[in-house]
């Protein structure tokens, strides 16, 4: 499972050592430089640059198949998961390449949580279960009360609380399908990550699940960096501080075609294909 | 097409409830036949098994009545008792013996395969494992009694002589703890058997635990998870139905095991609770040892254990797939 090869050389960059602890706790910056894709010899992105501020919502919007969703999975390496997946460039979180040992995989995946397209609730496991299965699965230690209040507080946090706090010994696909996602997203938040990525997150949900989704992005955007792929413009526009829109060429590796404040992309785009895929003349 | 006007005009039709009648073309209905003959051909075998068992050990049955259940020794050919109340007990503990150590080992080597290996080494360990299914049990048989178990006893002894105060490695103070007492017990039949058990146990394990949903498992994986945390909260919840699944499939296999443990018992028809000390038997070895020689009484005597066996198997089968339907991976384990 582990055929990540880096393939561009790469300046060393600071040694784990010059990480302060605080570094770990708290929103936290993520930046992409040169970032190369491949599935097998098939080039699928190729020289992405992205600063994700910390604190910010930063959308990554685009047709089908540009490669946005690849370039997510390479944030919290889900991307070397797939056989045959390799990458290039380098990816930092507060400053620390996560793809050169300096910070062991199963930390990079706890400090850089994600949310799928399709809500993945534990099947075997109760709600309240689900919520705290991140830190049995890190294998972290929590006393019965802490467990109780984590529980109440990322299910708050999720917009969800409310709902299911009757039935927290349900198991977790009895919720719908709104409520189980908003449940992932829970699960995501109790171990505390200092970046939320979300793939798509509303794509299979009713509006008011969407809304409610979009205002527990907001509300938790402050104390986590959020970066979310999202086909909706209208979605992009209302969640997120700042864009990028990928492009690929027929038989091109997808690259990010422009990058700035989501104002700026959807009123006064730089380039003519970004205006004119936000206008929705293709995609 | 119907326009409105003609919809308002078959108002009259009868509305009485309508059976769909459904014509099928000649393929469909040539293909239907055949699938149904085959379909039922498993019911007919396994009622013609039945019905043969029964109907010939009945016999037998009618002269020891429920002493067959109870009686321990086996001599109707001199018009003596008989019974399998020794013989049943062996059979099952042989094949206990094998599950205990098959199931575990099945289990890390299914969760070696899909879950740790890298993908050449994953290739290369299935086929041989699917190999060794296929090696006849007379060749374990052969190399359990000339190789494995002069090594084994050394083990036997051992337990024999730090656990002796459980009963299972309990070894009658008489003969003392020599390494003469531990040969031809149902501890060797059943370490022998539970090679052959293996390879089927781990081969339906790793089919089922290959097929754990891979969302559940990034999902698993993106919030931090250790290999032993996905394994621990994904696989092996998802994987529990062909846990059972593949030690039943083991367990009927171990329970009709005939030529390796004819080959390594030798017969005893006095039950007991050790495992470790010499002496053991089962059903399938009572039937090919006694066969050729029996009389006509005995021949039947021998059919009314095979279909006690028959029937132990069929319990053992369906409380099993009662277990396994219920449970997510149920669906890819039919036993």
């Amino acid at each position: 499972m582990t055929d990540l090869q880096i393939t561009t050389p790469i300046p060393t960059v600071a040694s784990s050592t010059a990480v302060l602890a605080d570094d770990t706790r708290g929103a936290a910056g993520l930046t992409a430089n040169n970032v190369a894709c491949w599935f097998g010899t098939k080039k699928v992105l190729e020289g992405v640059c992205l600063d994700m501020a910390p604190g910010q919502v930063t959308a990554l919007i685009g047709p089908s198949g540009c490669g946005k969703s690849t370039f997510l999975r390479t944030l919290n390496r889900m991307h070397e998961l797939v056989p045959g997946a390799t990458l290039g460039g380098e990816i930092l979180i507060n400053g620390v390449d996560i793809y050169r040992g300096a910070i062991p995989v199963t930390d990079v995946r706890r400090r850089i949580g994600m949310v799928v397209q399709k809500p993945n609730p534990f099947p075997a496991m109760t709600v309240a279960e689900n919520v705290v299965s991140g830190l049995k699965l890190s294998g972290m230690k929590v006393t019965k009360s802490e467990r109780d209040d984590l529980i109440e507080s990322c299910l708050s946090k999720a917009g969800l609380w409310n709902e299911v706090k009757n039935r927290l010994g349900d198991p977790g696909r009895a919720l719908s399908g709104g409520q189980q996602q908003r449940l992932c997203i829970a699960r995501s938040l109790a171990v505390s990550p200092q970046v939320l990525l979300m793939d798509e997150p509303c794509s299979a949900l009713d509006p008011t699940s969407t809304r409610r989704i979009e205002q527990t992005i907001s509300e938790i955007s402050e104390s986590v960096t959020i970066v979310i792929v999202s086909h909706n413009m209208q979605q992009a526009q209302r969640v997120s501080d700042r864009c990028a829109f990928f492009l690929a060429a027929e038989n091109e590796p997808g690259r990010i075609i422009e990058e700035s404040p989501t104002k700026d992309i959807f009123t006064n785009p730089r380039d003519s294909r970004t205006e004119d895929y936000v206008n929705g003349r293709f995609g | 097409m119907t326009s409105v006007a003609d919809v308002s005009e078959s108002n009259l039709v009868d509305e009485a409830r309508v059976t769909p009648v459904v014509r099928r073309s000649k393929v469909d209905r040539a293909y239907r036949a055949v699938a149904t003959l085959s379909g039922s051909v498993v019911f007919v075998v396994m009622a013609l098994i039945g019905g043969f068992l029964l109907y010939r050990g009945i016999d037998a049955l009618r002269i020891s009545g429920w002493g067959f259940i109870t009686e321990s020794q086996w001599a109707p050919d001199m018009g003596g008792a008989f019974g399998i109340a020794a013989v049943l007990p062996y059979t099952v503990s042989i094949a206990l013996v094998a599950l205990f150590l098959a199931v575990p080992i099945s289990v890390a080597t299914a969760l070696f395969i899909t879950e740790y290996a890298p993908r050449r080494l994953r290739r290369f360990l299935t086929a041989t494992i699917d190999l060794l299914a296929a090696v006849p049990s007379l060749i374990y048989g052969l190399w359990g009694l000339f190789y494995l178990q002069p090594r084994l006893i050394t083990l036997s002894k051992w337990l024999a002589d730090n656990l002796g105060f459980i009963p299972f490695f309990e070894v009658n103070e008489d003969f003392g703890t020599s390494l003469g007492v531990f040969p031809s017990s149902t501890f060797v039949a059943g370490v022998i058997v539970s090679l052959m058990v293996i390879p089927i146990c781990t081969s339906v394990m790793r089919e089922v635990f290959g097929q754990a949903p891979p969302g559940e498992r990034e999902g698993a994986m993106a919030l931090g998870g250790t290999r032993w945390g996905v394994v621990r909260d994904v696989v092996l919840p998802f994987g529990r139905g062909g846990i059972i699944g593949g030690s039943m499939l083991g367990l009927g296999r171990a329970l009709g095991e005939t030529i390796a443990v004819t080959l390594i018992i030798s017969p005893s028809f006095d039950a007991k609770w050790s495992i470790v000390e010499q002496g053991s038997n089962s059903i399938a070895a009572l039937i090919a040892l006694k066969f050729s020689e029996s009389t006509e009484t005995g021949i039947s005597a021998l059919m009314a254990a095979g279909l006690a066996l028959f029937v132990i198997t069929l319990i053992v089968n369906t409380a099993a797939s009662s277990v396994v339907n219920r449970s997510r991976s149920g669906s890819a384990t039919e036993i």
